[in-house]
């Protein structure tokens, strides 16, 4: 029997030639991230166990959250976690963006085993690695050892096929998919993107699939690397880094799920979850007091373009705040030599810093039943704010069109 | 291990991490954000928590985020055991590696009432309601993950391995 791309990583990185789905195996890590949201924790435990870190380059400490602190208790984290990267000798990246998109940036490669402290670490299978989020216990024992122990995910195969339509987006086949799936549709499963359409896939499309895995509660969201992610690390100055797994043509898949690219619409997440997905044309007209463009989802290069390209010329409803946050100082200093920012700037946006910005409510925090149109990844409760506000998640296209016109609106409807 | 015996606290179905402690609150020492915990539909939950007490729950409870300050603030209330129909992935291991028992069972959340004393043995997962007379079976925790509860979590537990050397 063939193996998944996941059995064969976690393989390699266990010392084993064959494991299966279901094994519990102890596998070395290429590389640990931890973050402000839950650095403390990780610090405290790890240094609870008096040791040392087992590989100073191969670890992350990344300020993004509640960057630049604008509570003492911020800073306090923050000063904490700097004397730490400092002392122990990692990586420091200090409010340099979300740190799924710097770690793309910057350090993981196709077949690598990376845990970070962060769910949406599974946004790393867009180029076909073994991602996953783990607590801060877990963290710091593997800052410790370099290894955790994973039971071998079953993979779901979801196979995509045609072309998506105009004003249709890989983070409206990921809503549709968690729709279907329902929140906890793929706990403790790695969810496979292939098919002939996968190759079709641009990278920042990919890993806006990958990230919002952990939303159907899948442990990975894996793509197998190809020609388009050669191209990526080509740009990274990463050619010849990584190894390209891919599936076996008799892998065994625990499920099955075709994907029609053409039959998707624009689709939404309305509130208070993510499994609550509707076509946008169902819920139109809502009325809306913030926007918001961004996040380890959709706030790469690529989605910034999309949103520019719909303001251009025009201004942002002026009963509403429209919130940008490039992901990284890398999208941000791109968008900027495009033009996009200043374009953001024209139409009347407030372009944050690199940051998780109003995801999580560390920016543009919602008052009591205020709603939120965003291109991120999770509408719950009291997420962003008041327990009474709402929050609805679309593409970065269905976000701009409706910061434009002040409710929420069909995407398609703009160009008619 | 000891029998853990409490008072049943009871939650529906996927309550996730920004309702066990909402994402602002992350930044807080773990004693303030204990305060926080459950805010946004039981704002009285800290306050009214009796320590020692059991959360039930329905599916996918702890879903959402890595955030190890849900179970951290749970266990700093005094959560002595979450019982639910099932888990998400990561919160389940956190709360593993924090000490705390967390066993699935079915049925538990239908057949308990709010305020009810209950009993559970962690190594068979046996779940006694005292008042109903009646027991009913949870999902019964791998070894290695029970060594880990006994020490206290994962870190006690490495700690001792580190010492004696096991």
């Amino acid at each position: 029997m063939g193996k998944t791309i996941v059995e064969k990583i976690l393989g390699r990185a266990s010392g084993k030639e064959n494991v299966s789905a279901g094994e519990i195996v102890n596998a070395k890590i290429s590389f640990l991230m931890t973050n402000d949201a839950v650095g403390e924790l990780t610090v405290k435990a790890f240094e609870e166990l008096g040791t040392e870190v087992w590989d100073r380059e191969r670890v992350a400490v990344i300020l993004d959250h509640f960057v630049p602190a604008t509570t003492e208790n911020a800073a306090r984290v923050h000063s904490l976690l700097r004397a730490f990267a400092k002392k122990n000798g990692t990586h420091l990246l200090d409010q340099e963006g979300v740190c799924h998109q710097v770690m793309i940036e910057k350090f993981v490669v196709p077949g690598d085993v990376v845990i970070g402290t962060d769910s949406h670490t599974c946004t790393y299978g867009g180029i076909g690695a073994f991602a996953t989020g783990i607590g801060s216990t877990d963290g710091a024992a593997a800052m410790a050892t370099g290894e955790l122990w994973f039971k071998v995910p079953e993979t779901i195969n979801i196979e995509l096929s045609g072309t998506l339509k105009e004003h249709v987006y890989p983070k409206d086949v990921i809503l549709k998919i968690i729709g279907d799936l329902g929140a906890d549709g793929a706990t403790y499963k790695a969810l496979q993107f292939s098919g002939k359409s996968a190759k079709t896939i641009t990278n920042a499309g990919r890993f806006t699939m990958c990230n919002m895995a952990i939303e159907a509660g899948a442990k990975v969201g894996i793509f197998e690397p190809d020609e388009i992610t050669q191209k990526f690390l080509k740009e990274r100055g990463k050619e010849d880094g990584g190894e390209f797994f891919e599936s076996d043509l008799d892998a065994e898949y625990c499920d099955f799920i075709p994907i029609n690219l053409q039959e998707i619409e624009p689709k939404i997440a309305c509130p208070w979850s993510v499994d609550n997905v509707k076509p946008v044309a169902e819920v139109e007209g809502i009325e809306i007091n913030q926007a918001f463009a961004g996040s380890c989802t959709n706030g790469r290069l690529e989605d910034l373009e999309v949103v520019a390209k719909i303001l251009k010329g025009k201004k942002v409803n002026p009963d509403i705040r429209f919130l940008i946050a490039p992901a990284s100082r890398k999208v941000y200093q791109q968008a900027l030599k495009a033009g996009f920012i200043n374009v953001f700037l024209e139409a009347g946006v407030t372009v944050c810093n690199p940051s998780c910005s109003a995801c999580f409510g560390g920016q543009g925090t919602l008052w009591k039943d205020e709603v939120c149109i965003g291109s991120h990844n999770r509408n719950f409760r009291a997420r962003m704010g008041h327990k009474d506000s709402k929050v609805y998640l679309a593409s970065p296209e269905t976000v701009a069109v409706s910061a434009i016109t002040g409710k929420i609106t069909d995407p398609r409807r703009l160009k008619k | 291990m000891a029998v853990i015996h409490g008072k049943v606290w009871k939650f529906g179905d996927n309550i996730d991490t920004d309702i066990i402690i909402p994402a602002r609150y992350l930044i807080l020492p773990i004693e303030e954000a204990k305060e926080k915990a459950m805010e946004p539909i039981r704002p009285s939950f800290s306050k009214e928590f009796e320590k020692s007490g059991i959360i039930i729950a329905g599916r996918n409870f702890g879903c959402g985020s890595s955030r190890e300050q849900a179970p951290a603030v749970l266990r700093a209330l005094g959560v002595s055991a979450i019982v639910a129909k099932t888990f998400a992935r990561i919160f389940f291991r956190n709360t593993i590696n924090l000490g705390i028992p967390a066993i699935e069972c079915k049925e538990a959340c239908d057949k308990i009432e709010e305020g009810e004393e209950i009993e559970i043995e962690p190594e068979t997962g046996k779940i006694k309601l005292l008042k109903q007379a009646i027991t009913l079976q949870g999902s019964k925790l791998p070894p290695f993950l029970l060594e880990i509860i006994k020490d206290g979590g994962l870190i006690p537990h490495l700690k001792k391995r580190l010492i004696i050397g096991v």
